[in-house]
């Protein structure tokens, strides 16, 4: 059945007695790891999933990429009078798309701890607290850029080409990651709250698909009827969509990132205590 | 600050909406002791361990454990235990050895004596050869083995093990025995959750016996046993006809009430010795009674609740959920 168990002379079985003694007497215990150390180990332990499990980061991705191709070359004409003109409007707003999608995840990831039982072992360790909720969002940060990434190289290929240059894109990436850390604990507090992995999955992606449509992600809000051009403009998807564009052609407004920053800075004074206390309370 | 005891706990209670799970358990585990809890689904047995590991406070009574109050020192009591949960606390989408690595870690060793304490374990628990491979590739008594490595990583003082070969086929259930007797070889404390009776008589050296939330016996395996019995003498028959013929004779040769099974040609039957349920056995051939088959069993735990509540365990699985690992 498995490579650790083909059947054993019983010598070989003294011998593993000895190796299971001498495994047994670990030496002195180490010292207890630092809350950054030990954030850093739930940061690895993100990165290695990503290693072992892509078909997240693939899902994830491929709503967008599809929605890019199909926007810009089946609509782009109509919308925007050309695709290349299009691709420009919408680009930035696939990015933010993209990499919110994959917000969903973490609150996936911590939901499948805590119903597998090894948040148990975790909540068992002499360790600071919030450390494997900390470690795994910051591990999830790669997840994000890896999605911003395939989405600007996309781009680049199908002619997109952002007026800022790559100091521009880079700082329009960033703030998305920014704000996807912010995103990214309201689903870790339902991934704590509901029952099943895919409970979360589904959920998240309800919650995320009418803020995504809802707001300048597509169309200009000023073709929009007054009632929904309302609701886009108050959507913070808006507000991140625009600083994004803004930072893409190289005029950012100070007042624009700062309004993402500030309602990112909202969603984790809120968000991040809320699941801390949801995962410590947890029996 | 060193006491004798490695758990004091007194009149622990917890409940869950209407449910009693804990209903006033009192434990007192010597240091170096294997102590067995023994009990069905639902008894509380997962509860009791939850809160002794700091994983759930108590609603009433109180708990020490290492001489550390489990709800007020509870960062103390981490640092000294380890839990190896009824799930078994392994990471699916990592390999055998990053899990190890990643415990490593959490426990304060740097990366590279993580990976050498990894390795050492691996090697010991027989998991070398599938150290690569991602868990959730591993078999039921490979993840077993794997979760147990992970508690002992840093040798603890104290280590929890709640039903730690459910699930398991008999080879991997050994392996896992032999883990736990050489643990408690080198001196730690252990607190084994189990269903088993004979679990707990091969490995612990007190057990105590819960049902609905409450301690319901304790003492030695053989002051256990001797409550019940030796055991019970199961008899099958070549002729479902002659069951009653065997039914009375059993009943006269062992003095005891013989019960007969949903299978019409089998019978058991309580003996208080072995040496009269073989000459109980001899007689029924003598009688020309054809015997198919016959055993002597150790009291099951059912005969064990049996005898000690008047009642069979129910099943109503409250919190100690069945776990295929």
């Amino acid at each position: 059945m498995s490579t650790g168990e083909t059947t054993r002379q019983p010598e070989a079985q003294r011998d593993d007695v000895v190796a299971l003694n001498d495994a047994l007497l670990a030496g002195p215990r180490p010292p207890r790891p630092s809350a950054f150390a030990a954030t850093a180990a739930f940061g690895w332990r993100g990165m290695l999933k990503i290693k072992h499990v892509p078909e997240q980061l693939i899902d994830a991705t491929i709503t967008p990429v599809l929605f890019l191709l199909m926007f810009t070359y089946l609509f782009g004409g109509a919308v925007a009078g050309s695709t290349s003109d299009y691709l420009e409007y919408l680009l930035p707003g696939v990015l933010a798309q993209s990499v919110l999608f994959t917000c969903v995840y973490s609150g996936v990831s911590l939901n499948t701890d805590v119903t597998k039982g090894i948040v148990d072992r975790f909540r068992s360790l002499p360790i600071w607290r919030p450390a494997p909720l900390v470690g795994a969002v910051l591990g999830d940060g790669v997840r994000y850029v890896l999605a911003a990434v395939v989405v600007v190289l996309l781009g680049l290929v199908m002619g997109f080409r952002p007026e800022a240059g790559v100091p521009g894109t880079v700082a329009a990436i960033a703030l998305v990651v920014v704000f996807a850390f912010g995103l990214s604990w309201v689903f870790t507090a339902i991934g704590m709250v509901l029952r099943s992995p895919n409970a979360v999955l589904n959920t998240g992606f309800m919650a995320l698909f009418p803020l995504i449509f809802l707001s300048n992600v597509f169309v200009e809000p000023s073709t929009l009827p007054g009632w929904l051009e309302a609701f886009v403009d108050v959507n913070p998807v808006s507000h991140l969509v625009t600083a994004v564009r803004d930072l893409m052609q190289g005029d950012a407004a100070a007042g624009r990132i700062a309004l993402v920053l500030g309602e990112a800075a909202a969603l984790v004074a809120i968000f991040a205590p809320l699941t801390v206390r949801l995962y410590r309370g947890k029996s | 600050m060193s006491t004798a005891l490695a758990i004091e706990a007194t009149g622990l209670a917890k409940r869950f909406g209407d449910t009693r799970a804990v209903d006033g358990v009192d434990l007192a585990v010597a240091r170096g002791a294997v102590y067995g809890v023994l009990g069905p689904n639902g008894a509380g047995k997962t509860t009791t361990i939850r809160i002794l590991a700091t994983l759930l406070r108590p609603d009433g009574g109180s708990a020490r454990v290492l001489g550390h109050d489990v709800v007020a020192e509870a960062d103390a009591v981490r640092g000294r235990v380890s839990l190896t949960g009824q799930l078994a606390s392994v990471d699916d989408e990592l390999t055998g050895r990053e899990n190890l690595i990643l415990l490593g870690r959490l426990l304060g060793y740097r990366t590279a004596q993580a990976k050498a304490r990894a390795d050492d374990l691996l090697d010991a628990f027989g998991l070398a050869n599938a150290a690569g491979r991602l868990v959730k590739s591993y078999s039921g008594g490979m993840r077993r083995r794997l979760d147990v490595a992970g508690s002992i990583v840093v040798t603890p003082e104290l280590l929890f093990l709640d039903e730690p070969t459910t699930g398991l086929d008999p080879r991997s259930r050994n392996q896992v025995w032999e883990i736990v007797r050489a643990l408690a070889a080198q001196g730690t404390t252990v607190l084994l959750c189990t269903q088993y009776l004979d679990e707990a008589d091969q490995l612990a050296d007190r057990i105590a016996v819960i049902d609905h939330g409450k301690a319901i016996a304790e003492g030695t395996p053989a002051q256990l046993k001797t409550s019940v019995g030796q055991g019970t003498l199961h008899v099958r028959l070549l002729d479902p006809a002659l069951r009653d013929d065997a039914r009375q004779l059993l009943a006269r040769a062992l003095d005891a009430e013989v019960a007969l099974e949903a299978d019409p040609t089998a019978l058991s039957v309580p003996v208080a010795d072995a040496e009269r349920a073989s000459e109980a056995v001899a007689e029924l051939a003598r009688a020309g009674l054809g015997l198919a088959s016959f055993s002597l069993a150790q009291p099951s735990l059912d005969e064990v609740f049996l005898a000690l509540t008047g009642h069979p365990p129910d099943d109503e699985a409250e919190d100690d959920e069945e776990v295929a690992a």
